[in-house]
């Protein structure tokens, strides 16, 4: 037996065409970025609007210099409590769905449960949470709350998306339970994995910042989203904006690495990380 | 259900590898999909079924492949004494191909002597020969996305060959691809039977595939599928194109068809 056809197809140089594509892709958003804030500061000192109406980018920029050593050290609080939120939600949602998935009776029963998890709003929960937690658990709980449901949904999802002639085929084979998981349902679920990761990562940014702002109006906290709150009551509304400016950062990084970790992952086999062409 | 894959006594007896007995099987829902058929299949043999589609005939290779249990009547296969293992004896061909998509040709082709918890130092020389017997070594560590459909075939056939079992069970393998893999297919998988002689029982659809590959026809009726008629193709002559064109080829298959008609009777508005 032979076989003359080559599966890989050559990889072809870009065409002008393309490389030109991409690289607009990364200059029109800049372009636009750069006439937005243009516009902003000319606009501030056009009409000689006073900073705590509303600051010019530079002054932002100013502030986000002067400020640095205070903003950075909440950036990181934020951060960590996101950090410790997100890690809680992946294992969390990932393990209740492995649960789920082997037992049909503890998914009967714990599942709605879940779901008014996840449609209560938070930042309704988040002053109950602060009176019955010490503060630091009960902000990193709210980030647990928000980020948990759509990794278990994706996983639960993903773990029951088995093609049906390969769970033959493992049975076939006498796969042990352990074996169909580990060769089959995890690998089949992992895109839908990583999609809810993705999603569960900003949201766990949204869950800290929500419980800071709580915990916050209650005395304490030295959060990014603390400080927001803090410089609103001081009228230091360039800090307001720095802060927002770096809570917006933080979360477009996030997202970014959750993508990377999620094309690493799949780019040699799933749709969704191969190139139109191939 | 009644004895279901009791004992070989009737396999080990008549050289069998393949013996169903009053084999029926209901769905959930109270459907008759199979039977009542009686079927043997000697070792070595290459059988065909045809019929026409949702007859039974994927419903039967899955009652000989224990993927699903008869509803009654009795299944024997023949086993060797190294088959410790469960689905040893067996190799499936689906009629897609059947991969994972996420690890690489070789990983696919391992994965009946992984389930099994084979040595990798053995695994390793059994994979490359599979590999090699379908004529695929230099594409182990390519991923089933990056090969043509008539290649993830081949790739499908090799995970079948891998544990070197006694019986090979094909559901319509072929069907998805274009006449010419399809033939050529059809060539190597006559090739590999004739060397490794295995017992082989093929599912299809094509009168013409039926003929060319096997030495005996077994014609199914529509649903639920019994037995309709079966056609020895005892020809000398070897199966390659001169016999794809031959007067001998084109009688076989008529008779098949004819047989085959009364099963599509009923039908007429089709």
């Amino acid at each position: 037996m032979s076989v003359t056809q080559h599966g890989r197809a050559p990889s072809r140089p870009l065409s002008a065409e393309e490389r030109a594509f991409r690289i607009l892709r990364i200059l029109l958003p800049v372009i636009v970025a750069a006439c937005g804030t243009g516009v902003w500061e000319l606009v501030v000192r056009r009409f000689a609007i006073p900073p705590y109406v509303l600051p010019a980018p530079s002054a932002i920029f100013a502030t986000l210099i002067s400020d640095w050593y205070v903003l950075f050290q909440s950036l990181l609080t934020t951060l960590l409590t996101t950090l410790e939120g997100f890690i809680a939600a992946a294992v969390g949602g990932i393990a209740l769905a492995l649960i789920f998935n082997l037992s049909k009776l503890v998914e009967v029963s714990l599942f709605p449960y879940a779901v008014i998890l996840q449609v209560t709003p938070v930042i309704a929960i988040a002053p109950l949470l602060l009176i019955y937690l010490p503060q630091q658990t009960a902000v990193v709980v709210c980030a647990w709350i928000v980020g948990f449901f759509p990794v278990l949904s994706n996983t639960t999802l993903g773990l029951s998306s088995v093609d049906r002639n390969l769970a033959g085929l493992f049975q076939l084979y006498g796969a042990s339970r352990w074996q169909t998981l580990r060769y089959l349902k995890l690998p089949t679920a992992l895109p839908f994995i990583l999609g809810g990761l993705r999603i569960a990562g900003g949201l766990s940014l949204i869950g800290a910042v929500v419980a800071e702002i709580a915990a916050g109006t209650a005395g304490a906290g030295s959060g990014l989203a603390y400080r927001i709150a803090e410089s609103g009551y001081r009228l230091n509304i360039p800090r307001m904006f720095a802060a927002l400016f770096l809570l917006s950062l933080a979360g477009i990084v996030i997202y970014a690495l959750l993508a990377l970790v999620s094309h690493l992952a799949l780019r040699r086999w799933h749709e969704s990380a191969l190139g139109k062409e191939s | 259900m009644t004895e279901a894959r009791l004992p070989d006594a009737d396999t080990s007896i008549a050289g069998l590898a393949i013996s169903l007995r009053d084999v029926t099987k209901a769905y959930d829902n109270g459907v008759m999909a199979l039977g009542p058929i009686d079927l043997a299949v000697r070792k070595g043999e290459f059988v065909a079924l045809v019929g026409p589609s949702g007859c039974g005939k994927s419903t039967a290779l899955r009652v000989i492949a224990g993927l699903m249990a008869p509803s009654s009547g009795r299944v024997s296969l023949a086993h060797r004494d190294d088959d410790r293992l469960p689905g040893q004896g067996i190799g499936f061909v689906f009629q897609e191909p059947t991969l994972m998509p996420w690890t690489s040709v070789r990983e696919n082709v391992r994965l009946p002597l992984r389930l099994a918890h084979a040595p990798a130092s053995d695994s390793d020389a059994r994979v490359a020969s599979a590999l090699a017997s379908v004529g695929l070594a230099e594409f182990a560590d390519s991923y089933p996305r990056e090969l043509s459909g008539g290649m993830k075939m081949r790739v499908s056939l090799a995970r079948a060959l891998v544990t070197d079992p006694e019986i090979l069970l094909m559901d319509e393998p072929f069907a998805a691809l274009d006449e010419i893999t399809r033939f050529r297919l059809n060539n190597d998988l006559l090739a590999l039977w004739r060397n490794l002689k295995k017992t082989v029982v093929f599912v299809t659809h094509s009168v013409f595939e039926s003929v060319y590959l096997s030495e005996r026809v077994i014609v199914m009726t529509q649903r639920p599928g019994r037995l309709q008629a079966e056609i020895r193709i005892d020809t000398s002559a070897p199966r390659d194109e001169e016999f794809r064109t031959s007067a001998a080829y084109g009688e076989f298959c008529r008779k098949v068809s004819a047989a085959l008609a009364p099963s599509y009777a009923g039908q007429a508005a089709l």
